[in-house]
């Protein structure tokens, strides 16, 4: 499993602001969902294809691997759109949600990580009268893309464990031993934070002085 | 030079002068579990290390010295600082390397990992970039700029998480076991890394041989250190113990 998903490549796309880019991609869901033509919807799936294969000059491999895990997901909803409503209808949801999750890859892999966090940051600096840290919510939201693909290989690791000892399939019995890895791994996560300065990050004010502009 | 919280520039860590590490009458305990008794150590010298069974308190010792861990009773010092009072300015002195990179490594890609105490110490973007980049071809990292951390081999992450930490040019280095879960190649990889350093460096360990051409040895048993000295004889006795 990988939730980082940049891919380095000079191009228009890479270069274009993170919050831009997000912009685009807020409106774009928010149009897919107003919009009930099916050729529009089409048009706008071809588009977001377009933009990645030759704008942002991603690899289809890239692409595939983002869309695939979704691929059982939009299968169901046709069907069950097939059986409840119509083919129309469910071609309509199915291309709509491909082509969200097309650009959202999109902007994933053309925009790194701390440029996403830079834009989340902005975004709740107002939440700062209420208490509100968002050099901390950046943080959360770096760190849960970082160690998701690390919490997913642990628990391969136990159920490899387990299957060695003779368990099959899935188990809730592998709970307990990845919560208590997921423990201890917090805690030393939690030391190494504060080991790296992390117990009391720059202001936004402080870190606009260097950080790239959102 | 280093910069402060308001930019302004402050010295470098590396360019403080240097005293001593020293522990008071430290005794630690967590909860009812007394890990250490009653050490009083004074340690001056350029590279230090630490061997014990598990559970010999070796890596609370190394916790102590960058004031991960505040002793139950008695007094850490570090340059005459106290790592009880004056915590922010000893952390910024000791860098400390952990056992397993993945708990330390907190950014997904590894360029922005190294970034990160940057960043914490309000570096501006482009001294942070040229640092960086700096320390990734130093530690044969340059080709994996945006690569994802967890794709690393487990060789290539400690050498990201040591990166991670002298990135921030630390006066001294405090590594806990780093080569446990390292391969002999990576493990003789991060030993040269180690061996390299300016920095005076503590190391805990159960490689023995990474202790080779150290000044000092010390060796925790049941909380309390029960051989200290030069690292041959040290080493012979704790071997002869074991044995």
């Amino acid at each position: 499993m990988t939730l980082a998903l940049y891919v380095p490549v000079a191009s228009p796309v890479h270069r274009a602001p993170a919050g831009l880019k997000l912009a685009l991609l807020t409106g774009l869901g928010a149009g897919l969902f107003l919009i009930e033509r099916l050729d529009v919807v089409v048009g706008a799936l071809v588009a977001v294809a377009v933009v990645a294969l030759a704008a942002a000059r991603l690899p289809l491999r890239a692409l595939v691997a983002q869309v695939r895990p979704v691929w059982p997901w939009l299968a169901v909803l046709l069907v069950f759109h097939l059986v409840v409503t119509d083919w129309r209808t469910g071609t309509l949801a199915v291309t709509r949600l491909l082509a969200l999750v097309l650009a959202a890859a999109v902007v994933t892999a053309t925009t790194r990580v701390t440029a996403l966090v830079a834009v989340v940051e902005w975004l709740v600096r107002p939440l700062g009268v209420f208490g509100v840290r968002p050099a901390r919510v950046g943080l959360v939201i770096a760190m849960t893309l970082r160690f998701v693909p690390l919490i997913a290989e642990r628990a391969q690791r136990i159920r490899e464990a387990q299957a060695a000892r003779g368990a099959t399939g899935m188990r809730l019995g592998m709970l307990v031993p990845l919560l208590v890895q997921v423990l201890r791994l917090a805690a030393t996560l939690g030391e190494a934070l504060d080991a790296r300065g992390a117990d009391a990050p720059v202001s936004p004010r402080d870190r606009r002085a260097g950080a790239p502009a959102p | 030079m280093r910069w402060g919280r308001r930019g302004a520039e402050v010295t470098a860590a590396a360019d403080l002068p240097r005293t001593a590490l020293e522990l008071q009458n430290v005794s630690h305990a967590y909860g009812d579990r007394p890990v250490l008794h009653d050490v009083t150590l004074t340690l001056g010298e350029s590279r230090v290390g630490v061997v014990g069974a598990n559970g010999s308190g070796k890596s609370t010792f190394a916790r102590l010295l960058n004031g991960l861990v505040v002793p139950s009773a008695g007094t850490v010092l570090v340059d005459g600082l106290d790592t009880r009072t004056q915590l922010r300015e000893v952390r910024r002195r000791v860098g400390f390397v952990f056992q397993d990179p993945d708990a330390q490594i907190v950014h997904p890609t590894v360029a922005e990992d190294v970034e990160f105490g940057l960043t914490n110490l309000g570096v501006p973007a482009d001294e942070r970039a040229r640092r960086v980049e700096d320390m990734l071809a130093r530690y044969g990292l340059a080709g994996h700029h945006d690569h994802p951390a967890h794709l690393l081999s487990g060789g290539q992450k400690q050498l990201l998480a040591i990166a991670g930490v002298l990135v921030m040019q630390p006066q001294r280095v405090v590594f806990d076991e780093p080569t446990t879960l390292l391969d002999l190649a990576n493990t003789r990889r991060v030993a040269r890394v180690i061996d390299e350093l300016e920095q005076h460096v503590v190391v805990v360990t159960h490689h023995l041989d990474l202790l080779t051409g150290f000044d000092r040895v010390l060796v925790f048993e049941d909380g309390r250190v029960a051989a200290d000295g030069a690292p041959a004889e040290t080493l012979r006795w704790y071997v002869d113990r074991l044995s």
